[in-house]
């Protein structure tokens, strides 16, 4: 019941958001054929939106399991320096991907090696890779924004297959895939109970701590093909500013979509909603001419009242006070 | 004395540091090199002590940075656009982040949010309304900005301590009593080492939570004051990703990120290793900012993994 209604919540949300931008610019909503492909806001919402979406389905996992990765951004950027990398030295597309995905992977195991094994609160453990990543990007990149020139690689961000935009494609795929994995095998369980409680997952025979490790994996693989959807946007690995406030937005989305920071039951729906909730905000503030500069300051406001909404203590305190109300008539 | 094991060995691993900069760099060990460690790490080290209060509770705050870009913006745009005297816009920046604290210190202890989440709004807020303000830098050229810049305190012939070192000592001092001199500060800590104990022993923990954010919502305020005296200058986009550096400062001071246990010292001796760590990058010359990162990242890894084994041992 409490899991429909966040959802139900997140859905007038995101209505009430396109009903305000249609006031003020009734093409909103027009898709259009053009060049034999599909255009339009939505779809720009879409294909932008999906690196955050991307982000956040690994981050639902780490959250779920009642943890959270700080480090996503800074994987971004490490991925999309393997990438200038390896693409600038005549690496194949394949190979390149395949080492990006691997360079994330790496990354999650190590910090779901620091949680799980060796016990270390999640934002901390975390913070180490958030702080050396970055570094680590530059380090690869010299300092420097290097300029990927190869169409095949820039395909993946901004091409479109059969006149759909590419991005959305391979990430709505992803998420079609990992629900199913996660919902019609045990393992979605195996996360929500590790979440949930972790000391009785155990005592059930459940390996709480291998459990964990896969999300933060997942996370990170995320994060790395994030990071080639960056670079392969921009046509270009940009160690400073690529991913930057990332986990932030995917923290964000998560949490807006319904799962809880302190593990347990999650949803992925709810992610995919609450990230298009943030792109839809984003492009909203972009048509009312919000400088981008600003454009935070809404954000934390729908950060404060999701936030509030999902308050047990304020959710007792209304609806005792809906009660008293309608007694009294 | 076991308690003030993670203290000696952030001292050691600063002297460390410091003697091997000191031999591999000519001029290194000289008193201006040190007076300046304090100096141009003073907001830094402000923020980062009222940082280490709000761990002490077991609390989290990401807003730091982004209001001290706010309060270096507000503060310029107050004095250089409106013409008002520092002595009347200091007070307000500082109420203001204060007001900012117990607002985000409320959310989290009434309404049972997350600090990381709460925090994390009331960093977009403070950046997003810094900007609002001004997204260019502004200056400031006033003669009580220009008596800061210009005054030190001369000890003997050689030392000079500029007034922004002065007052990070000052706010260390400040938060040394608090943090482990007053009811206040072991409320505290009883606080980040079980939360239900503390409630159950019949301490303040409400009032203390909210205070605690308060208190380094101001502190933040004053670092972003002191950033303005620093650049003679104010910019919203100060301070971006200084929270960070501020909660590495402090773990790497020896203090629990749980919460429970610390030392305020500590986190002057994590600034004083930051600090060192850049100057020595600075001096050689050869080596990239970056290395910076991932020096403070592999300390950090270092500190958490002794940490652990610490906390494990007393268990």
């Amino acid at each position: 019941m409490k899991r429909h209604s966040s959802l139900l919540w997140l859905a007038v949300g995101l209505i009430l958001l396109v009903a305000y931008n249609l006031v003020g610019n009734p093409a909103f909503l027009k898709i259009s054929v053009q060049d034999g492909h599909l255009y339009g806001v939505p779809i720009d919402i879409l294909t932008q939106g999906s690196r955050t979406m991307l982000l956040a389905l690994g981050m639902t996992l780490v959250i779920a399991t009642g943890g959270v990765d700080l480090s996503v951004g800074s994987v971004v950027a490490i991925a999309g320096a393997v990438c200038a990398l390896l693409l600038n030295s005549g690496t194949s597309l394949v190979v390149t991907l395949a080492a990006a995905v691997g360079v994330g992977a790496l990354a999650g195991g190590v910090n779901g090696t620091l949680v799980a094994r060796l016990g270390i609160q999640p934002i901390v453990a975390t913070l180490i890779l958030m702080v050396a990543g970055r570094g680590i990007a530059q380090l690869i990149c010299g300092g420097q924004v290097i300029i990927i020139d190869r169409k095949s690689f820039e395909f993946l961000a901004n091409g479109f297959v059969a006149g759909l935009p590419v991005a959305p494609l391979v990430v709505g795929g992803l998420y079609g895939l990992t629900h199913l994995f996660l919902r019609r095998t045990a393992v979605g369980l195996f996360v929500e109970a590790v979440g949930d409680n972790e000391t009785a997952s155990r005592f059930a025979g459940l390996a709480a701590a291998r459990v964990k490790i896969l999300a933060y994996v997942f996370c990170g693989v995320c994060a790395g093909l994030t990071g080639v959807l960056t670079a392969a946007n921009i046509r270009a690995a940009d160690a400073n500013r690529a991913g930057e406030n990332a986990e932030l937005d995917a923290i964000f989305a998560v949490v807006v979509g319904g799962t809880a920071l302190t593990g347990g039951r999650f949803s992925i729906l709810g992610t995919f909603l609450g990230a298009l909730l943030i792109q839809t905000l984003a492009a909203t503030m972009y048509f009312r001419g919000v400088p981008p500069a600003v454009a935070p300051v809404p954000k934390a406001l729908l950060i404060l009242a999701v936030s509030l909404l999902q308050s047990e203590k304020l959710r007792t305190w209304i609806a005792s006070h809906w009660r008293r109300k309608e007694g009294a008539v | 004395m076991k308690r003030n094991l993670p203290l000696l060995a952030t001292g050691a691993i600063l002297l460390v540091l410091f003697g091997a900069a000191a031999v591999a760099y000519d001029g290194f060990l000289s008193s201006r090199v040190i007076v300046n460690l304090f100096a141009d790490n003073a907001f830094l080290g402000i923020a980062a002590v009222g940082m280490t209060l709000v761990i002490f509770a077991g609390g989290i705050d990401l807003s730091v940075g982004a209001v001290i870009g706010f309060t270096s913006i507000f503060t310029a745009t107050l004095i250089t656009g409106r013409g008002l005297h520092p002595a009347a816009v200091w007070p307000m920046a500082i109420g203001l982040g204060a007001v900012l604290g117990a607002l985000m210190g409320t959310l989290v202890h009434v309404y049972r949010l997350p600090a990381f989440l709460i925090t994390l709004a009331g960093m977009f807020l403070a950046r997003g309304m810094g900007f609002w303000l001004n997204t260019e830098s502004v200056g400031i050229s006033h003669r009580w900005y220009d008596a800061l810049a210009n005054f030190d305190l001369a000890i003997g012939d050689a030392v000079h301590v500029p007034a922004a070192a002065l007052l990070l000592l000052g706010v260390v001092l400040v938060g040394y009593v608090v943090g482990h001199h007053t009811r206040f500060g072991r409320t505290l800590l009883a606080i980040g080492g079980n939360e239900q104990s503390a409630l159950l022993m019949g301490l303040p923990v409400g009032p203390a939570k909210i205070a605690v954010y308060t208190l380094n919502g101001a502190c933040a305020a004053l670092a972003g004051i002191v950033a303005t005296v620093y650049t003679s200058s104010g910019n919203a986009s100060m301070g971006i990703g200084l929270e960070l550096d501020a909660i590495a400062v402090v773990v790497i001071g020896g203090t629990l990120l749980t919460g429970g246990r610390g030392h305020v010292a500590g986190t002057l001796l994590g600034v004083l290793i930051f600090g060192t760590i850049q100057a020595a990058i600075l001096f050689d010359g050869r080596l990239s900012s970056w290395w910076m990162r991932i020096v403070v990242g592999a300390l950090l890894l270092t500190f958490i993994l002794l940490q652990r084994i610490f906390v494990r041992r007393k268990s």
